[in-house]
């Protein structure tokens, strides 16, 4: 079985597992301040590791590309409040841009 | 209702970035049906974009499903919310449980009436789930026929998502420098770890930082 395979079938059987437990354990078992704190830092610092992983990584070397030209466009789209949809797609704008001049 | 017209929008809205998903999704080397199994069954957005992200920097299956489980872990908080306001059992728990995501449980607790929240959780929950995955499949297919992803700025779609879900998260002093050494660590470990190590790592700042307040 390849690994995209191994990765749909984990990711999406451990999903449901987690949903499903919300909705069964009492709700004493996951209401500790901790756990709300910790819960609410983990998506922060993970997917702030996939943007920079995704954006400036090649391998296991740090290479600043075409993407970077993308990821600009994106920060300009997020502080000037776009919406999720023009985010994604001016990054892709920016990148190809970037690309056929090759960068 | 009003509460059935704010579901249908914010599901047509928000089932529509399932395009980039299924786009980024192909990009990273999933195959279409691959890529629409993720948003049927995993069906949680920043779980599905972790799997894909760190399969395709080329991470292994372990650390992919590690970091979106992890991702996915809010949704079981979200879980214990609507379970008292829904009581359902059985089957419908299964299908309450697979709905359970950030828009339904939004949509849901944003009601003051109790028959509303019910309502709006599952309006959104059914609404998200059939628009993310038509658009899933259209992404897929899209960026499936368009050939060489850099080409079209596919490469840079994948970050920029990343940053989109996480933006909203970033409201304090706090969040941002965390954020911030979330960078430096995973991007410190890229030489030297393996793929998809860098990025679960980081998880260790969450733990450390939350267990103390």
């Amino acid at each position: 079985m390849s690994p995209q395979w191994i990765a749909v079938i984990g990711t999406s059987a451990l999903a449901f597992t987690l949903k499903y437990l919300g909705h069964s354990v009492p709700a004493s078992w996951l209401s500790h301040p901790r756990i709300q704190r910790i819960n609410t830092l983990i998506p922060i610092v993970l997917l702030t590791a996939l943007v920079s992983v995704n954006a400036v990584t090649t391998k296991t070397k740090i290479v600043f590309d075409h993407r970077m030209a993308g990821l600009s466009v994106a920060i300009i789209a997020l502080l000037l409040k776009a919406p999720f949809p023009v985010i994604v797609a001016g990054a892709a704008v920016g990148s190809a841009i970037a690309y056929h001049f090759n960068y | 209702m009003s509460v059935k017209r704010d579901s249908f929008s914010l599901s047509f809205a928000v089932g529509a970035y399932g395009t980039a998903f299924g786009a980024a999704s192909v990009t990273a080397h999933f195959t279409v049906l691959q890529s629409c199994l993720l948003s049927m069954l995993t069906f949680s957005g920043a779980s599905q974009f972790a799997v894909i992200g760190v399969l395709g920097a080329g991470g292994s299956a372990i650390s992919g499903i590690a970091t979106a489980t992890l991702l996915g872990s809010r949704n079981a908080l979200y879980g214990l919310r609507m379970a008292p306001i829904l009581r359902v059992r059985g089957l419908k728990r299964i299908v309450a449980a697979q709905v359970t995501i950030d828009e339904s449980t939004a949509i849901a607790t944003a009601q003051k009436d109790e028959a509303d929240q019910v309502t709006g959780f599952w309006h959104t929950g059914f609404g998200v789930f059939v628009f993310w995955n038509i658009f899933t499949l259209l992404g897929a297919l899209g960026a499936k026929a368009i050939g060489n992803p850099s080409a079209w700025g596919l490469d840079a779609a994948v970050p920029a998502a990343f940053i989109g879900l996480v933006w909203p998260r970033l409201v304090d002093r706090k969040s941002r420098l965390i954020a911030g050494a979330a960078v430096v660590l995973s991007l410190a470990l890229v030489p030297i770890a393996p793929a998809g190590v860098p990025i679960i790592t980081t998880a260790v700042l969450a733990i450390i930082v939350g267990w103390r307040a």
